[in-house]
């Protein structure tokens, strides 16, 4: 593909059961009812001249430039806010058009710099093509009287700038501000010749307002008044090449434009069905970590980890690694061994370090950072469901009447989604929000939840059995459904447990400390989309659809409260169409596919248990090897037997799980106990501390693969550039493999994913040749569903009929006391992702650089606290230092904070506590005390110490 | 919970806690069948080789059981 910007109809698609005939410049066309003239002339192959006008954005009408003609009709019509209407004859091109546009351009371009040559946006700008499309020759005004090319440009953002002397007060920045993002920091300040775009409040620039850098303005400016600093340094694209985001579980797509080998910008691409064009700060704009110069490129090893790393050649790296494996393999056995897949990694990266783990060193040892963020989805909802994945599309939103989002902060975590669900609430659907926080969402511009069950942390399981409890006792249970659809005997057996009036909402109020009458109107609103029982028989039924994060899964009962909300979306019968269902919101990017490609110690690829015989049989046949049929260790599992000298090595891909797994100071102790640490990443991240060989990662910019995400949707990675360390990982782990004996042969990720459809029944008709004609392909696909499933459990649950399953509310073990009398939840914000190790390496750093603790304005009083003030925050497990953000945003006796920073290390203080189904880590539960500081703890000195230590290297040639 | 048999035993406490409400035969079999499924042999074996006076009732059931090779 050549560098084209994607084609632009002018207003957005229209869906509509009649369509329309009609006539532009003498071309037959039919459009659906509603269709705008400008679109159904783009359709026809024809481009009306615009400037206001864009896809994405409600026409507008604006820039007076659009106008066309139309017979039986007066004046000239803008056709962007003009219908289509059946038998119209439009003509765009006449010399009373002609005559009337050229006007117009005139008056944009004599308050327009000339400065084409030298301009960032130069033949790649909207203005140019129009002043060329309406044959521009002359500007009757001169370029002498008042203008605005004097403005000064803002150049707050990191990312682009602002350049107010080339804008032409088209209004396309703030409506895509509005419209597609949703935070409406943008608007146009003044009137008239003294309109100007303003970045919120007077005073503002781009970075101090409430902009949150998505770019979508960026995006929608057609000149360079905004316009990515990259393109400023570079020039324009030459190529643009389809790829997928590597950061959030959104799994947005992207147009990756290129020069030679240089990024330029990343696009979002409109076909995308993930993201449908729009992207957040991290995706478009972080990406200059794959370029940092804390990249590793070149193998490390030593042998012990009080040693300088040794620079060294890739086949010494390998023969050492595979030396060491083999000697621990020969005296301690298979189950010795054991490995972590990646979930920022491809399928085909995933699938084969877990090949590498079951049929290279012989154990089932092998686990992914799932285990820390999903797994009681997983448990939950193959329990209930019979699958272990999300029921819907991201486009089923658009048709949801009620929106419950329970442990989930979609504006910072996954914020493209978010402004989709925005958009929806923004139409009139309903939102309830369940989370110990205001979270963004409970109140923004033009949203706001109708109800907000701020509860104790730690309470899910009773909040969401009272909420049954409401549904069961008022009547509001949707019996045909479940009587057709669901195990009755269970069905009866769930509604007599929760209807116990211990299980009421007044019952649990001193539990759950949420008013029992708020969550009895939240029951019924989610329940009927009214007030109760004389809305249950309302037709059409109301779509409820219910949107959960990981402040469901991390907690001590993560997989009953997974089952809880199965449990309430059967009732009510939420389930099967667009519009409704249980959606799971993943936190990395291919969580989902590392999940379904075996990743866990107890299944196989496609979620089959290791110990069924036939599926066991499938592969040994396959990979000309045994397995072994008993699953093997879970993350925590693994530090407990390393610490008890019974697991003794580890080959890590894409995780730094020192940083992002709870209970640091017993992840370190295990990692110490190891005598093979092999750490694959890009960067010496926390956990290469403890290791004794570093095999140099690739980014996602420098390999083949797919990512599957959050709605089962397989999508395409695509290279557009070299590896910096020589290597996609994939190849890195084959050539592990084969260091071991094991003689791969694969060429190219195509083959693997070749591999998996052959062996994985719901990857049956996936390979890359499909996923690149058709985009992306949302998993079941098979025979009973050849282009994949946007929707599951359409007819009848994927196991036959759906099964509640009782969740009785066991109170955590975490408690809180004298001494720890604060309650810490932990979570994301926008700008940072994850452990940080990509966006702390990128200028998102300028909104957050450090965690901060939010604390209740009453627990900060008792303290004596105030905003900026060092705290020490102390559990039983661990104590570390940060500044206190004083806020409201929490209750009393409710503290927060972010892990993205090494230097905080926020899991030094959380527990080893976790799920009982699944042993995902309960980091949402942590009783903490906070007291003023004035320096950092031991741990902190200690460990930034270890830090300087462990990364000492000695260079290649040195170490002849 | 400083060393692995402790752990090992809370774990498995949880899980039979979060299967009490079922009664307690449905919690026995479904605390065997959930150790048979998601625990690595060595973790198996540790459990099986604890003093059963020490653990609660269901869970000391539940082991019984998958000795016998029932779960």
């Amino acid at each position: 593909m050549g560098y084209e910007r994607q084609r632009d109809f002018g207003t957005p698609e229209v869906s509509a059961p009649t369509q329309v005939a009609l006539t532009v410049d003498g071309r037959a066309v039919t459009v659906p009812a509603g269709t705008s003239v400008m679109r159904a002339a783009a359709m026809s192959g024809g481009a009306i001249p615009k400037l206001c006008a864009s896809d994405n954005l409600a026409a507008f009408g604006s820039c007076r430039l659009c106008l066309v003609e139309v017979e039986g009709m007066r004046g000239t019509p803008a056709s962007c806010t003009t219908p289509v209407a059946e038998g119209m004859v439009v003509h765009t091109q006449t010399p009373r058009l002609q005559k009337l546009r050229r006007g117009v351009m005139e008056l944009y371009i004599s308050d327009h710099p000339l400065d084409c040559l030298t301009c960032s946006a130069n033949n790649d700008c909207e203005l140019q093509d129009q002043a060329a499309a309406v044959g521009l020759r002359d500007v009757r005004y001169g370029y002498e009287g008042a203008n605005h090319l004097a403005q000064p440009a803002d150049a707050s953002n990191p990312y682009f700038d602002f350049d107010p002397a080339k804008c032409i007060a088209c209004s396309r920045c703030v409506r895509a501000c509005d419209e597609v993002q949703g935070t409406f920091a943008l608007t146009i300040a003044g009137r008239g010749f003294a309109s100007m775009v303003s970045a919120g409040q007077a005073g503002d620039d781009f970075l101090s307002s409430e902009c949150v850098s998505c770019g979508a303005c960026v995006q929608a400016c057609p000149t360079a008044t905004l316009r990515e600093k990259t393109v400023k340094q570079i020039g324009k694209p030459e190529r643009a090449v389809v790829t997928t985001c590597a950061y959030c579980g959104v799994g947005c797509t992207f147009r990756a434009e290129m020069r030679g080998e240089q990024l330029v910008r990343m696009v979002p691409w409109k076909d995308g069905k993930a993201n449908r064009g729009h992207s957040c700060v991290k995706g478009r704009f972080a990406w200059g970590y794959a370029h940092h110069q804390d990249r590793i490129t070149t193998p490390m090893i030593r042998d012990a980890i009080t040693d300088p790393w040794r620079e060294v050649s890739w086949d010494e790296a390998l023969a050492f690694t595979a030396g060491k494996l083999k000697a621990i393999r020969d005296r301690y056995g298979a189950r010795a061994l054991g490995g972590i897949t990646s979930s920022r990694c491809t399928n085909e990266e995933t699938f084969l370090v877990q090949k590498l783990v079951r049929a290279g060193f012989g154990s089932n040892n092998v686990d992914t950072c799932a285990r820390v963020c999903h797994s009681p989805t997983g448990y939950g909802l193959k329990t209930t469901f019979g699958t272990p994945a999300g029921t819907q599309d991201f486009d089923s939103v658009m048709q949801a009447d009620v929106i419950l989002v329970i442990g989930a902060n979609p504006t910072d975590a996954h914020p493209v989604f978010a402004s989709r669900m925005k958009r929806r609430l923004r139409q009139g659907a309903k939102l309830i929000v369940i989370d110990p926080r205001r979270i963004d969402l409970v109140r923004s511009p033009h949203v706001e939840a109708a109800h907000h069950l701020a509860l104790q942390p730690g309470t899910n399981v009773a909040v969401l059995t009272a909420m049954a409890h409401v549904i069961v006792t008022e009547g509001l249970v949707d019996e045909a459904f479940v009587r057709e659809r669901c195990e009755v005997d269970a069905f009866e057996e769930w509604a007599r447990f929760v209807a116990e009036e211990r299980h009421s909402p007044e019952a649990l109020e001193p539990v759950t400390r949420v008013p029992a009458a708020d969550l009895r109107a939240a029951a019924r609103l989610y329940a009927t989309g009214g007030e109760g029982r004389s809305d249950v028989s309302r037709r059409p039924k109301v779509n409820a659809a219910i949107y959960y994060g990981l402040g469901v899964t991390e907690h001590s009962q993560g997989s009953s409260t997974v089952m809880a909300i199965a449990n309430l979306a059967m009732a009510t019968g939420n389930i099967g169409r667009p519009g409704v269902g249980v959606n799971p919101l993943r936190g990395q990017n291919n969580v989902q596919g590392s999940c379904d490609m075996g990743s866990f110690p107890h299944e196989l690829s496609g979620y089959r248990h290791i110990s069924d015989a036939a599926t066991r049989a499938l592969f040994e046949a396959d990979w000309g090897v045994s397995l072994d049929p008993e699953p093997g260790l879970r993350i925590p599992n693994m530090l407990d037997a390393a610490i008890d000298g019974s697991f003794r090595a580890i080959y890590i891909q894409g995780e730094d799980i020192l940083q992002s797994d709870p209970d640091t100071r017993h992840v370190a102790a295990g990692l110490a106990a190891m005598d093979c640490v092999i750490v694959h990443d890009l960067f010496l991240n926390e956990t290469a501390n403890y290791a004794h060989v570093f095999l140099p990662g690739s980014t996602f910019l420098e390999k083949d693969g797919t990512f599957t995400n959050a709605e089962r949707r397989i999508q395409l990675v695509r290279k557009v550039m070299e590896p910096a360390n020589g290597f996609a990982d994939w190849q890195v782990t084959q050539a592990l493999a084969n260091a071991l004996g094991l003689g791969w042969t694969y060429t190219h990720p195509s083959e693997i994913m070749d591999e998996i459809a052959r062996l994985t029944p719901s990857f049956a008709g996936v390979s890359h040749a499909r996923l690149d004609a058709e985009g992306s392909l949302q998993w079941p696909v098979d025979a009973a569903h050849p282009d994949g499933s946007p929707v599951m459990h359409v007819d009848h649950f994927v196991r036959g009929k759906g099964r509640f399953v009782v969740t009785d509310y066991v109170p955590t073990d975490e408690k809180t006391g004298p001494r720890f009398p604060l309650l810490l939840t932990t979570g994301r914000i926008l700008s940072q992702y994850n452990v940080g190790a990509q966006t702390r390496r990128t200028a998102n750093s300028v909104w957050h650089v450090e965690d901060v603790l939010e604390i209740h304005p009453a627990d900060a009083e008792n303290r004596g606290l105030k905003t900026g003030d060092w705290v020490r925050l102390a559990s039983r497990k661990g104590e570390t230092t940060l500044r206190a953000e004083v806020t409201d945003r929490v209750a009393p006796g409710v503290v927060y904070t972010t892990f993205h920073h090494p230097e905080t290390q926020a899991n030094v203080v959380t527990t080893e506590f976790s799920d009982w189904a699944t042993n995902c880590p309960e980091y949402k539960v942590t009783a903490v005390q906070v007291t003023p500081s004035n320096g950092p703890s031991d741990w902190q000195e200690d460990y930034a110490a270890l830090s300087a230590r462990a990364r000492r290297v000695v260079p290649a040639e040195a170490a002849e | 919970m400083s060393d692995t048999p402790e752990r090992l035993r809370y774990m498995a406490d949880q899980i039979a806690r979060n299967f009490a409400a079922q009664g307690e035969d449905r919690a026995i079999a479904a605390t065997a069948e959930h150790i048979r499924l998601y625990w690595d042999p060595r973790m198996k074996a540790r459990i099986m080789a604890e003093d059963r006076t020490h653990l609660s009732p269901v869970v000391a059931a539940a082991l019984e059981r998958l000795e016998r090779g029932l779960a």
